[in-house]
């Protein structure tokens, strides 16, 4: 009888998350259909900062759903038994914060209806065209990688898939920052070092994703993670924080170095207002250093802990975003070094950037159908993660 | 017989008095217009501009407004707003010179804009001049994060009362065309370049790069011109004078 009750209260539980997220994703498309209706004069994006909260939203998530899959490729590729019975799920993720982020991009686009353009009509001079057939393969191998894992028939193949998956994210993740590396004047992109910062950001923020979505499923099924388990993967997210900590300095440190960059980076690490408030509150602080706290402090690391740690370092991770993206943009192009610059097109001027309510509805939409494809495919799919020991 | 062979030599006759008539007409016809539309553009020309600084005025924004004028721009300045060119004060922040100049598409030899455009809207046509196909914009703006003059307009808004022959289109990105409108029908010169000589200040000079006779191939050769952030190695088809 209890069984009985504790299936149909999980059954409507279910229901009602799934109609939360539909909620969360119509709110999302009406946004976008607003915002091609009236165009993005209804946004906060000018000819100045051309990329806003969409993207924001969108990065978080593509960069996330290569990320996830360490947990898989640390299970498949490198044979530890506690991570390959989270493959399934970490595969099944990267799916759906893939699909999240993709729908974001291309509902932000200024003619969403001519996608069909984007798939038929390559430059592949374009790493945006590239990142394209990188986007469509991910899908394509981690639903074969999926189901090597879940079929049994299928399950010697797991490791060759893996290791497929593997390789194919890292490429993935090296596109995406190559989008900002490549791009040649802009001060606050244009360097090396964006495709490893971009990787290592990935584990960090996949993991802690991992993490928040295994949390919840553990705390739904009434079950506890083994605390042997629950340590490693702690650890694992306290090594990539760093690691993104390491990273970033580098970053901020390369461009202190050369004079001609000391203007942007006083302007984001000091008075920017807005950006070196994130970079320093929202993503040092919040996003690193407490999460930090809550994994290694003696007494701490315990499996909320944990969560919380893997939640603040999402916030991190968007404050990041913001000041990168946003902040990079805001800072005026150098395009006539040495002088003065002023004209009724913003040049010389830090240009202004809020974000509109439509934009950051788009992006949660985008985290909708993330959430969507998870909860339908967790409660479809035995995605479970389920240890030797239980 | 004999009439029959006057009637064919006056035929004959009257036949190359016409043609000797009407060629110096089609010759000139044909060097007016350059090309006919079903002709692609060929890459015996670069378009190009030298812009003398010295001769621009501060405040003066004759160019502006012709441009606007002639592509149908509402010339709005907000940051949202469409501008294909703007007038840029400078000062140098060592001796305090001032200058003013026009700033708008540089038409790259190496357009960022073209590499980085997913679907090849962004292109560079043959004679120099750097597009967008209106059909193939999808909105990225991409090519406004990639080009390091800050040229290129995003149309934020619904459009109204555009000009035939200047398409352009919501949610697509924009720039200076070098009037190809102008350039396809044959009037070798741009709006704003004939503004600025028809002001009497003669900045501009709208011409040929390619053709070692043009006045502008022939200033460029003696006095001392830049192209904008040269050292990007973009080669620009606009040079600049006095900077």
């Amino acid at each position: 009888m209890d069984a009985l009750l504790k299936n149909r209260r999980d059954s409507r539980n279910f229901y009602l998350l799934v109609a939360l997220g539909l909620l969360i994703v119509a709110a999302g498309l009406a946004a976008a259909h607003y915002m091609e209706e009236y165009g993005h004069i209804v946004t906060g994006m000018n000819n100045q900062v051309v990329w806003g909260m969409p993207h924001v939203f969108a990065i978080f998530m593509i960069v996330s759903a290569s990320g996830v899959l360490n947990v898989a490729s640390i299970g498949s590729v490198f044979g530890q038994a506690p991570y390959k019975a989270r493959a399934p799920l970490a595969g099944l993720l990267s799916i759906a914060l893939l699909a999240g982020g993709l729908t974001v991009l291309m509902l932000d686009l200024g003619r969403p209806e001519r996608v069909i353009v984007a798939a038929t009509q390559f430059n592949l001079k374009s790493v945006f065209a590239w990142n394209v057939f990188l986007y469509s393969g991910l899908f394509a191998f981690v639903g074969i990688y999926l189901w090597t894992l879940m079929e049994k028939r299928m399950n010697s193949w797991s490791k060759p898939a893996g290791l497929l998956v593997f390789a194919w994210r890292i490429i993935l993740t090296t596109g995406t920052g190559m989008i900002f590396a490549f791009l040649v004047a802009r001060q606050a992109y244009g360097t090396a070092l964006l495709p490893p910062m971009f990787i290592v950001m990935s584990f960090a923020w996949g993991l802690a994703v991992f993490l928040i979505v295994q949390a919840a499923m553990y705390g739904w099924n009434e079950m506890q993670l083994h605390p042997a388990i629950l340590k490693r993967l702690k650890n694992l997210l306290g090594l990539f924080v760093i690691s993104v900590i390491y990273l970033v300095t580098a970053y901020h440190m390369t461009n202190l170095y050369f004079a001609r960059q000391s203007a942007f980076e006083h302007f984001i690490l000091v008075d920017g207002g807005i950006y070196p408030m994130l970079f320093w509150g929202g993503y040092l602080f919040v996003g690193s250093l407490i999460p930090l706290f809550l994994i290694y402090f003696p007494g701490m690391g315990g499996s909320r802990h944990v969560l919380a740690a893997s939640i603040l370092v999402i916030l991190g991770s968007f404050s990041l975003l913001y000041v990168f993206i946003v902040g990079g943009q805001a800072f005026p192009l150098s395009i006539f070094p040495g002088y003065e610059v002023t004209s009724s097109f913003g040049d010389g001027q830090i240009a202004h950037y809020a974000p509109s309510l439509p934009e950051i509805l788009l992006g949660c939409g985008g985290l909708g159908v993330a959430f969507l494809i998870t909860a339908i495919g967790v409660r479809a799919l035995n995605f479970l993660p389920r240890d030797a020991a239980d | 017989m004999s009439e029959e062979l006057d009637r064919r030599q006056f035929l004959k006759g009257s036949a190359m008095l016409a043609g000797l008539a009407i060629a110096p007409g089609m010759l000139l016809y044909d060097l007016a217009h350059g090309r006919s539309l079903n002709e692609p553009a060929s890459s015996a020309v670069r378009w190009g501009m030298l812009i003398d600084t010295s001769q621009c005025e501060s405040g003066c924004d004759d160019c502006v407004k012709a441009c606007n004028k002639e592509n149908g721009l509402p010339g709005g300045t907000r940051p949202t707003d469409e501008q294909w060119i703007r007038k840029v004060e400078l000062k140098d922040m060592r001796t305090g010179k001032a200058t003013s100049l026009p700033m708008m598409c540089q038409h790259c030899e190496e357009p960022p804009c073209v590499d980085v455009c997913p679907t090849g809207a962004s292109f560079r046509r043959a004679d120099g001049i750097v597009l967008v196909d209106r059909h193939l914009c999808i909105g990225c703006r991409y090519c406004m994060m990639a080009c390091p003059y800050k040229a290129r307009s995003f149309v934020h808004e619904p459009l109204h009362d555009q000009k035939p022959d200047v398409p352009r289109g919501k949610g697509t990105v924009e720039s200076c065309t070098l009037c190809v409108q102008r350039i396809d029908r044959g009037e070798n010169n741009t709006a704003c370049a004939e503004a600025c000589s028809k002001a009497g200040h003669k900045a501009i000079l709208f011409g040929n790069l390619n053709d070692p006779d043009s006045e502008i191939s022939k200033r460029i050769r003696t006095v001392a011109s830049t192209q904008i952030r040269a050292d990007l190695g973009l080669n620009p088809g606009l040079h600049y004078e006095g900077l």
